[in-house]
């Protein structure tokens, strides 16, 4: 459960960034989480929840917007989707890829403030 | 959009753009510890696994035969206790226990910190001995040359599909307990197969630390991570 301390941060730096801005109140939150980030969204939005009473996020929104993995084959040199098992055939040749392109991403990408 | 609409009345909302990685912090802090054992000479290794697959006892063997020709220090991390580093302490290895509370994973700042604490002089190899979690740890980067996660015979030949994103991120893959898999009715083929659909990028060693097995393909992999002085 370390997704309560990533909370944290994001709290933090979310009200930073609208401090910044003179704002004083954070409407949303959108947060991008990738499949292997190892991050559980879930516990996100329960973490969430429990930690922005009182603050300017108070009320907030938290959209959290799901990267999906995507492998890369230095063979072909292509990248492709990948199921759900997280196990990367090309599509092309066949072979099982350890290369990821994308899906490890964990990011604050957007707030709302006024 | 930022807004240009200059009104008295209640502030109107504006969206901002701001892509800043939540991890940042921490991968800065794993930078700097990288770039501080570099030029301390050492590598450091994050071995990661489930509670009870076997880390303490590999390390234990390992200080035994590979610590003595080659210096090694150990950072230990635990929610409680220093069991772990009491069974590590060797007079020729530094070991330094690390109890996180009720945190489960280590971050760059606490290997920063027990770095700092340590006597390092002449260690080539600084092992660091994670809390045992197969899912927190992942996100964390600490600094290592290699990440290593072990999974033994014990836990079943599925791990590595049911835990995608630590294997993802090994470099090396560990079987332990290789001298129980036989008594368990254990699959090693599957499980070598799982592995290495899951895992291709990582290297895969299978050994026991109680039998011997595997041992000397594991230090000729320790062997080969230290850097050359």
């Amino acid at each position: 459960m370390h997704e309560v301390g990533i909370m944290e941060s994001t709290l933090a730096l979310a009200v930073a960034r609208a401090r910044d801005q003179g704002a004083s109140r954070i409407h949303r939150i959108v947060l991008r989480v990738g499949a292997l980030s190892g991050i559980e969204p879930d516990a996100l939005r329960f973490a969430f929840d429990a930690m922005t009473k009182d603050t300017p996020a108070d009320g907030a929104v938290l959209d959290i917007d799901t990267v999906p993995a995507r492998g890369r084959c230095p063979e072909c040199d292509i990248e492709f989707k990948v199921a759900s098992d997280f196990i990367f055939t090309c599509p092309r040749c066949g072979r099982v890829s350890g290369e990821l392109s994308q899906g490890r991403e964990l990011e604050l990408s957007q707030i709302e403030i006024s | 959009m930022p807004s240009a609409c200059k009104t008295a009345s209640a502030p109107k909302i504006r969206t901002l753009d701001v892509q800043i990685p939540l991890l940042e912090a921490n991968d800065r802090l794993a930078q700097r510890n990288r770039d501080d054992f570099r030029r301390r000479g050492l590598a450091a290794l994050n071995l990661v696994s489930s509670p009870g697959a076997g880390k303490t006892a590999l390390l234990e063997r390992t200080l035994d035969e590979f610590g003595h020709q080659t210096k090694c220090a150990v950072i230990v991390g635990d929610l409680e206790t220093d069991c772990d580093a009491r069974r590590l302490r060797r007079p020729h290895a530094p070991v330094l226990q690390i109890t996180t509370g009720t945190a489960c994973h280590l971050e760059a700042a606490m290997i920063a910190r027990g770095a700092q604490a340590m006597t390092l002089d002449g260690v080539r190899l600084l092992f660091i001995e994670n809390v045992g979690n197969l899912v927190c740890p992942a996100s964390f980067d600490l600094g290592e040359n290699a990440r290593v996660v072990l999974l033994s015979v014990t836990e079943g030949e599925d791990k590595p599909l049911k835990y995608p994103p630590i294997f993802k991120s090994a470099d090396v893959v560990l079987l332990t307990k290789l001298d129980l898999a036989e008594i368990l009715g254990f699959d090693r083929k599957a499980a070598v197969e799982n592995i290495r659909r899951i895992a291709p990028q990582a290297r895969l060693i299978q050994l026991s630390s109680r039998s011997g097995e595997g041992m000397s393909e594991w230090y000729a992999f320790l062997g080969s991570l230290m850097p050359r002085s």
